[in-house]
């Protein structure tokens, strides 16, 4: 049976009923699509304004791109239906480093979603690494499909340079293409011995931070302004005051690791420092690696809303088929499946309606900033971390 | 050179063919990249150039790669030949082994080297365990770079100077010990001059080797601007921020302080054969 759900004040969508979501939404399938909606009995009637949906998907932004890319969707299929058995697609998503288990599992769930809704199969390759440098990667030509990286300065600096992906590419999917979010946490040694509750204990004297080195990592860069939150909360705004702050906690820092993960070795097998600031993903990683009994998880008053944009690669895109391919592959990671998948990898993902409540209830409260507040990563990158920016200027200083 | 000498026909059959390969091959592999290097720097203009590297951090940076690289290859130098001196002289259990082993830094990948360096000298490994209580930290200081680079450079003294050695007549020796000379006159005046053009040679290797080495050194090195920050790694760094002409101004850097040092220890090499004769 044909059902019509609403996706926002201007769109719509029809397709077979699959299932009810329990909060008022359905779930439907469109032909190589599955939406979640609510229902639309009647006339076209705006969805209640407070909707899970319409916290799911921020309007505004969301008009335009979203609009051109789910109504493509659909009709890129039907297009694409007669050619589609020659053309083997292939899907290379270049990624950076603490996705990679994420990746690998989606990879597996997509491969299954996308042959039960009777497509050709396709191929999936993965490539994980810093964030810079595979965005680098992509501009010096790696022929990526669709990118999934730290920090959208990274997807930016492609569009910028390379013009295979548009300008506005961060409105096309919801949630400025974050399908999964995180934020920045500290990992003390067992039982917290320094006892560190808070960013001003990092710089204590007797406190040593372990954090990547913010030009080479984009974890580090979230650890920055993390930190750079607390202190100009901390002090009404003065800028001065959180720079003092911050060359405090550097002073601190007896190893800047090049990578996110290499820190975490450092931190996890080499032993150094009392407290490692890490996506909040990879302490749970770290955790369920090494022992709960190892390490402890302090989460500050203040941190970030760390958001890891996904996009497509729009000018690597070869034929119809694997357009419709890699969209699909994008669109699928706001699926319940998907996120559920996300909660379970340790990140914080907007769907919870099909993820177990462990995976839900890891999380503890805490207050995220959005790098909007500072003026987004078009002008905290050059700010703070430009050649000479505010993180050279720390180490000048000395 | 004379003019047309290389169209001249040589004796021997074959020299075109042998020549075009060595010179396609050569460029395509070395010639080409240097090439692009030294262009793309010419685009930017010597000012820049100069701003770039007179930076303080680039120029921390340098020395420190040139302090820890000379530091290393003068251990490599000493401890190399001695190594080199035992393994051709004495027959002993094991050394065939020691001897594949001297080759292992060769093979072993780089930042294999580096990771398992550290995990031995930090703080919780098993050497740094033992350092550490006597207050001496190598992993994460400029000790710890020296290491990496003592690692990776040995090979090269050893491999140049062991097939010297080998050469050396003994009858040599003996005729200094008959003439009266003492075991120590003998060593530093007979067999070292012999052995001079090759140390000199390996350590030439090593030190050019290390002194771009990224690899090892980033795993032991704690990377901290003006203290362990190598000169690669600014490269590195500057390329994560799309700044290819700073990255090329170090580049360059890197490469005319590595061509000075090879033509130095070149001119050292020349002196020392016209002091002692073409041995």
């Amino acid at each position: 049976m044909i059902h019509t759900i609403s996706l926002g004040t201007h769109v719509l969508a029809q397709g077979t009923f699959i299932r009810k979501l329990g909060d008022g939404r359905i779930e439907i399938d469109t032909g190589g699509q599955r939406l979640a909606g609510t229902p639309v009995a009647g006339p076209l009637s705006a969805p209640r304004s407070g909707s899970p949906l319409r916290r799911l998907m921020s309007a505004p932004r969301w008009k335009g791109g979203l609009f051109a890319a789910l109504s493509a969707i659909p009709l890129a299929f039907a297009a694409a239906t007669a050619p589609r058995a020659q053309e083997a697609s292939e899907i290379l998503n270049v990624s950076y480093d603490p996705t990679r288990e994420f990746y690998r599992q989606y990879n597996t769930l997509f491969r299954d979603w996308w042959a039960s809704q009777g497509h050709e199969e396709v191929t999936l390759r993965q490539s994980h690494g810093g964030s810079g440098g595979q965005a680098r990667s992509v501009i010096d030509g790696l022929e990526a499909t669709v990118v999934t990286l730290a920090l959208s300065a990274d997807i930016s600096a492609i569009a910028e340079r390379t013009g295979k992906i548009p300008a506005d590419w961060q409105t096309r999917l919801p949630h400025n293409s974050s399908p999964y979010t995180s934020t920045i946490v500290f990992l003390v040694r067992d039982g917290n011995p320094k006892a560190i509750a808070d960013w001003d204990d990092l710089t204590r004297d007797d406190v040593q931070v372990i954090t990547p080195n913010p030009k080479t990592s984009g974890g580090a860069r979230w650890n920055f302004m993390a930190a750079w939150a607390w202190a100009l909360k901390e002090h009404d705004g003065d800028e001065q005051a959180a720079r003092d702050y911050m060359t405090a906690l550097f002073h601190n820092v007896p190893v800047l690791d090049t990578g996110a993960r290499g820190a975490t070795n450092t931190f996890t097998q080499r032993g150094i420092g009392d407290v490692l600031l890490a996506w909040e993903n990879e302490a749970f990683l770290a955790l369920a690696e090494q022992g709960d009994a190892a390490f402890d998880i302090v989460v500050p008053s203040v941190s970030v809303l760390a958001e890891p944009p996904v996009t497509l690669v729009d000018g690597n895109i070869r034929s119809d088929a694997q357009r419709a391919a890699a969209e699909a592959y994008l669109t699928h990671l706001y699926s319940p499946e998907a996120q559920a998948l996300a909660l379970r990898n340790f990140y914080r993902a907007w769907d919870t309606s099909a993820a177990s409540e462990e995976d839900i209830s890891r999380f503890p409260a805490v207050e995220r900033l959005s790098i909007d507040a500072f003026g987004g990563w078009a002008l905290v990158q050059p700010t703070f971390f430009g050649d000479g920016g505010v993180f050279d200027q720390i180490y000048e200083g000395q | 050179m004379r003019a047309g000498y290389l169209s001249a026909p040589s004796p021997l059959p074959g020299f075109g063919l042998s020549f075009g390969i060595t010179i396609s091959i050569l460029s395509i592999t070395v010639l080409l990249p240097i090439a692009a290097l030294v262009g793309h720097g010419l685009g930017i203009g010597a000012a820049d150039l100069w701003e770039v590297i007179s930076a303080r951090r680039i120029r921390a940076a340098l020395a420190l790669s040139f302090r820890a690289a000379l530091a290393a290859s003068v251990f490599n130098l000493v401890f190399g030949l001695a190594l080199a001196w035992a393994l051709v002289r004495y027959r002993f259990w094991g050394r065939r082994l020691i001897d594949a082993a001297i080759d292992l830094p060769f093979a072993l990948p780089t930042a294999v080297a580096g990771i398992a360096l550290t995990a031995l000298y930090a703080p919780s490994g098993v050497f740094g365990q033992l350092l550490s209580p006597l207050g001496i930290q190598i992993a994460y200081t400029e000790t710890g770079i020296w290491l990496a680079l003592i690692f990776i450079g040995l090979p090269f003294v050893v491999r140049t100077v062991q097939p010297v050695i080998e050469e050396i007549d003994r009858e040599v020796e003996e005729a200094s010990a008959t003439l009266g000379a003492r075991r120590t006159y003998t060593l530093r005046r007979v067999i070292l001059p012999m052995l001079t053009p090759a140390l000199l040679t390996g350590f030439a290797l090593a030190l050019a080797r290390s002194f771009g080495e990224y690899g090892s050194v980033i795993f032991i090195a704690g990377n901290l601007p003006f203290q362990t920050e190598i000169a690669p790694l600014l490269i590195v760094i500057r390329l994560e921020e799309y700044n290819y002409d700073a990255a090329t101004a170090i580049g360059l850097a890197m490469l005319l302080i590595s061509f000075a040092m090879l033509l130095t220890i070149n001119a050292i090499q020349i002196w020392s054969r016209r002091r002692i004769g073409n041995v």
